[in-house]
């Protein structure tokens, strides 16, 4: 089964669902799929055990045989190639390594080459109960402006025996979509905000596109107002777990404690998040 | 003309409550909303339109039927497993796998696939109480938010320059991928705004990390300071060893979730303590600018 954990608005309280309900789940697997700001190591504090990076594949082109005939730039969607006085520049930061250029090539003078945009680190952390369950996340390379390619490492990661628990990248768009594809189930963390309202909208607008049934975790759900209670009646979206501002659990999580190692109510609070959520897959 | 980005790395620190803010207290400038997928700034500011258009971020392929033969060289060929095949449907784009690259375009031997225009979101110039603002709404789910970004500030800049104006103010988007390198490239000044949180850090050293990959001058603001003091020094600590100035402080208090409710940035709802921390952070940012 596999969870997403998203929210739209950013600091809601992805990571803090999302680490929390490893910690409880039974043969729980976390993958965090924030690689840009991956946070859910600084919680769970896992034994890295492996690391690699990933490249992403990008074109070389072999001068004696260019016959500078342009095609490649032409035929590339991200202007990452260019001739430019006799030669062709490659712009890597500007390639998805779609591998366009080396197959348009009528000369056959593009190869590719891994360049490095970030890594993938996996090893194990250790659940309330003791047991050891799976970590995984990626770290994209500070200046790589390309994710998606190292969110699809991180999911290669999921084993279909687990309970995979994928903490999302903030915002709609590419990284959360990507995080988002193949779910079984996305959790929605959101706050009783307009900001927390209006980008949980967004955020579910994606999830209906891709046909993925949806709840919600309502952070600090004392402040602010109704209308995210309102929204989730008129759209059919069940609330799962309220969980209010305490300002000692706020510091908790300043220091990187787990909620759950912190309150033993909020321990039953998880493990009932997590009953629910299998009983919501399973409708 | 100057250009101030406000970004944080982890989302949820305050930027937009701090560019709202900004807002209200800055003269003269045009605002720019460069977070496009969770755009928030226009719910306090309440921007009446004064135009909009339609944003085409790029091309996406499109399978002609009647001259596709199903010979399966995309779906051989894709990197992105973004052909779908079935029996009845024959073979489909699946449009969120998809990164509209064009190597089926290219490589189907019918030329059955063409890359056609799409849009991929509205940008908007608008007037606010507080001056004009460009600000843009990505679609659901769509690709090209770096593209849309680097739209809106163009757009904003354009606008400042039409109306003799000499700031521009951009709220940026959280992380440090390609909607925040669009955000922030050629800009004078960055505004980092954390919290005293594990992640906080963590992510402000990276953010901070982007800044100096591309040259770029930086501040810090710490948000909810009070929250955890051992980790306010720790920023204060970083600030000094790397030269960034620490412009303000903020407490953790529920005026600022209150004027939001009320739409109304925290010094427009505010005279208290929040409020005279803010102003004199702007009055240390406009000094640096």
């Amino acid at each position: 089964m596999i969870i997403a954990i998203a929210s739209g608005k950013g600091g809601t309280g992805k990571t803090t669902i999302a680490t929390n309900l490893a910690l409880v789940a039974p043969a729980a697997q976390y993958l965090d799929c924030d690689v840009e700001e991956p946070n859910g190591h600084l919680f769970l504090k896992p034994e890295i055990e492996k690391k690699t990076d990933v490249t992403l594949p990008i074109p070389q082109v072999d001068e004696k045989l260019c016959s500078l005939c342009g095609l490649c730039a032409e035929a590339c969607e991200f202007n990452a190639l260019a001739v430019i006085s006799e030669k062709v520049m490659v712009f890597a930061d500007l390639c998805h390594g779609c591998g366009t250029c080396s197959f348009v090539c009528p000369e056959k003078a593009i190869s590719e080459t891994g360049k490095v945009i970030g890594r993938l680190e996996q090893g194990s952390a250790r659940a309330v109960n003791g047991e050891k369950f799976i970590f995984g996340h990626g770290v994209t390379r500070i200046g790589n402006p390309l994710t998606p390619p190292i969110i699809k490492n991180v999911k290669q990661l999921i084993d279909n025996d687990c309970f995979t628990i994928m903490d999302s990248p903030p915002g709609t768009s590419c990284p959360m979509v990507q995080t988002l594809i193949g779910s079984d189930f996305c959790l929605f963390v959101t706050e009783p905000t307009p900001f927390g309202l209006n980008d949980l909208e967004l955020a579910v607008g994606v999830a209906r596109q891709l046909k993925i049934p949806c709840g919600i975790v309502v952070n600090r759900s004392d402040s602010g107002d109704e209308e995210i209670r309102n929204y989730c009646q008129r759209e059919n979206i069940p609330i799962l777990l309220e969980i209010p501002f305490d300002r000692d659990l706020a510091f908790a999580y300043s220091k990187g404690e787990a909620a759950v190692h912190h309150s033993e109510k909020l321990r039953k609070s998880f493990q009932q998040l997590y009953q629910q959520i299998v009983a919501e897959v399973a409708k | 003309m100057k250009e101030l980005t406000i970004i944080s790395g982890k989302g949820g620190t305050g930027k937009t409550t701090v560019t709202a803010a900004f807002a209200t207290l800055a003269e003269n400038k045009v605002l720019a909303d460069c977070d496009v997928d969770a755009a928030d700034l226009h719910l306090i500011l309440t921007p009446k339109e004064l135009s909009g258009n339609d944003f085409v971020g790029g091309r996406a392929p499109q399978i002609n039927k009647d001259k596709c033969s199903e010979c399966g060289e995309c779906l051989r060929l894709c990197r992105y497993g973004a052909i779908d095949f079935s029996k009845a449907a024959g073979h489909t784009i699946n449009e969120f796998a998809c990164d509209c690259c064009a190597l089926c375009a290219w490589a189907c031997p019918e030329k059955a696939i063409s890359m056609v225009d799409t849009v991929n979101g509205r940008w908007f110039i608008s007037a606010t109480r507080t001056g004009k603002m460009v600000h843009a709404r990505l679609g659901i789910g769509e690709d090209n938010s770096g593209k849309l970004v680097s739209l809106v500030r163009r757009q904003a800049k354009l606008l400042a320059e039409k109306d003799e104006l000499e700031l521009l103010i951009n709220d940026g988007p959280p992380g440090i991928g390609c909607p925040v390198t669009a955000a922030i490239t050629g800009v004078d000044l960055v505004l980092i705004v954390t919290e005293p949180t594990l992640s906080g850090i963590h992510d402000m050293e990276r953010v901070h990390g982007l800044c100096n990959h591309f040259d770029i001058p930086a501040l810090v603001c710490v948000n909810r300071y009070d929250l955890n003091l051992i980790n306010t020094q720790k920023i204060r600590d970083y600030c000094s060893l790397h030269h960034l100035e620490l412009v303000g402080e903020i407490p953790l208090d529920p005026v600022v979730n209150q004027a939001q409710v009320a739409r109304r940035s925290v010094v427009e709802y505010d005279c208290g303590r929040i409020s005279q921390i803010v102003k004199e952070m702007w009055g240390r940012v406009s000094l640096e600018l």
